[in-house]
């Protein structure tokens, strides 16, 4: 608010000369971004259109072509279902963490070290763990037979796909927690206590107090955990190589297989597809977002 | 309900969580006092399609430090993995923060034609997965010469957006009157950005550069597709290719690609608890 009417105080020349300025704080960032990271994407939108040596218009043949492929679309399922069972779990699951150590108040800091550490340990070093945890003759098989089950190479069945969502929770749960946590520390307690001079409930303050305004914490946390299903890919990786089980084949597979067979043309228009889906997402989040504030 | 027995109540719904996180990371670090035989009669199964059940003990049985010994001593190759790391993590967070801050600084404080679009533009960017740009970064990498070179990782790096995301959010929740009484003492632009912006928004700086630690110090894709020596090759990529063979040594060096990455995110960590409720560009 301030800051709007002091806008409007300001002489017009000043606003332009602030303009200036801020392009100035900018600019450094602004080259390296251009020559590292926007003229390489908008060369990949472009290379969607061309042939494999970007010599020579094909329109949307590189779109049927890829479309057509039961790869893509093997791939680009696993993905977005990777990302529609994980977000959600993740958000919920840390928003209930985050609620659960309010409540314990100073007692938390322990719980909250530990739910972090996963995010700071390097997957490198747990890569043998997890192999040894869930290999066919592994600890995960044995505990499974005590039960009475099957053992079973869990990374090359369709568990591969439980396992990775296992591991990003364990990942990720933890800074989503105390993301949560600051957003709940920033909520004004007065609007808690009209509430319960008006009697409302503790659940019901919940859902009308608490969920409301912690909108934008939930476009940083949203953004933040997006960004961090993607990264999901190097478990993956290091875990299963190039082929890994069907379930769990994402998007970054296939454009890394794509790459080393020099099919440009499919990767680039594969790309610009998953990109396209990026830049929705990130309209709608700013539209929930804008409304709610 | 008495607060007390409340407490106990949450603390035992903590606890199965909390175990899933400690008992891994107990076994990976009492890994490293396990010798080469010792590990390999456990991991024989996995490793080598022995049959038998793979397992990991609890405790070494035959705790020794011989493996760190050895890998100090007899293993180079593991000095130069380790240096190529810090080669690339190092120039990488400076450089962010060089460039980033001031980008931060003006989207979060400064009103101009085409933020809202900017800063947009800057979060779908950070976004997209490297594969998204991989053909044309490897053209430009190969075209500026940086192929096969630290380099190529730590230029990208430099300008990845994702710490300004971060420090926009800092910045912005500085309160507005600090600045304003700072500009009527006469202060210009930048020294209000190095003498409050900078110290002010420090936990945001901070907060990014544990983030970016982490980012980078586990960096997977890039030198994969842009060192082809692999003398290069950081420790993220070293580590998971190790064998029955060298099994003794790559726990230990589990840990100790482990330890730095413990510290900075315990050193750190109450910055990344500070401040990100505020709403970035939200006014």
């Amino acid at each position: 608010m301030t800051r709007k009417l002091t806008s409007i105080r300001r002489p017009k020349l000043q606003i332009r000369s602030n303009a200036i300025k801020a392009w100035l704080f900018l600019l450094p960032s602004l080259i390296g971004v251009a020559v590292f990271v926007l003229v390489p994407f908008l060369d990949t939108l472009r290379r969607a259109f061309m042939d494999a040596m970007a010599t020579r218009f094909v329109g949307l043949a590189n779109y049927f072509t890829i479309f057509a492929s039961s790869s893509f679309k093997l791939a680009g399922l696993n993905t977005l279902k990777f990302i529609g069972i994980c977000i959600p779990m993740l958000l919920i699951i840390s928003l209930v963490l985050s609620l659960l150590l309010n409540e314990l108040r100073e007692k938390n800091a322990y719980f909250k070290t530990i739910f972090l550490f996963p995010m700071a340990v390097p997957i490198a070093s747990i890569v043998l763990l997890w192999r040894v945890m869930f290999h066919q003759q592994g600890i995960l098989s044995q505990v499974v037979l005590a039960f009475g089950g099957q053992p079973k190479d869990w990374m090359n069945s369709s568990a591969a796909f439980a396992v990775l969502v296992f591991s990003y929770l364990w990942k990720n749960v933890g800074y989503d927690t105390i993301l949560w946590m600051s957003g709940l520390s920033g909520l004004n307690p007065s609007m808690y206590e009209a509430a319960q001079i008006d009697g409302a409930g503790k659940i019901k303050q919940f859902f009308f107090i608490t969920l409301p305004n912690l909108m934008p914490t939930f476009f940083t946390i949203t953004v933040i955990s997006l960004l961090n299903s993607f990264k999901v890919f190097r478990e993956a990786y290091l875990i299963s190589g190039d082929y890994p089980h069907e379930s769990i084949f994402m998007l970054q597979h296939l454009f890394n297989n794509w790459f080393a067979a020099l099919d440009v043309e499919k990767m680039c228009a594969g790309a610009s597809v998953l990109a396209a889906l990026i830049f929705l997402v990130i309209l709608v989040l700013k539209r929930s977002w804008e409304k709610e504030v | 309900m008495p607060t007390s027995i409340k407490n106990k109540l949450i603390v035992l719904l903590l606890l199965p969580g909390a175990l899933i996180v400690i008992i891994p990371m107990w076994l990976v670090i009492t890994g490293m006092f396990m010798d080469a035989a010792e590990a390999a009669q456990h991991f024989a199964p996995v490793l080598s399609s022995t049959s038998g059940w793979a397992d990991w003990p609890v405790f070494p049985q035959y705790p020794t430090l011989e493996p760190l010994v050895s890998l100090l001593l007899d293993t180079p190759a593991f000095f130069v993995m380790f240096w190529n790391t810090v080669k690339i993590v190092v120039p990488v967070l400076v450089g962010q923060v060089a460039v980033g801050a001031p980008a931060a600084w003006a989207l979060a404080r400064y009103k101009f034609r085409g933020r809202q679009a900017l800063y947009l533009l800057y979060i779908a960017l950070m976004l997209m997965p490297f594969q998204v740009t991989m053909v044309p970064s490897y053209l430009t990498i190969n075209r500026l010469g940086m192929m096969n070179t630290h380099w190529s990782i730590i230029l990208p790096g430099i300008f990845s957006t994702f710490p300004v995301f971060i420090m926009v959010r800092f910045f912005g929740s500085i309160p507005e009157d600090t600045l304003e009484s700072a500009a009527l003492d006469g202060a210009g632009s930048i020294r209000v950005f190095f003498y409050i912006g900078l110290p002010l928004g420090a936990p945001g700086i901070l907060s990014a550069v544990v983030l970016g630690f982490i980012e980078y110090w586990n960096t997977i894709e890039q030198p994969l597709i842009f060192l082809k020596d692999k003398s290069l090759w950081p420790l993220s990529l070293w580590l998971p290719s190790a064998g029955l063979e060298t099994l003794g040594i790559s726990l230990v060096a589990s840990v100790i690609m482990l330890t730095p990455a413990i510290l900075i995110f315990l050193f750190g960590q109450r910055y990344l608890e500070q401040g990100i409720h505020t709403a970035g560009l939200k006014e």
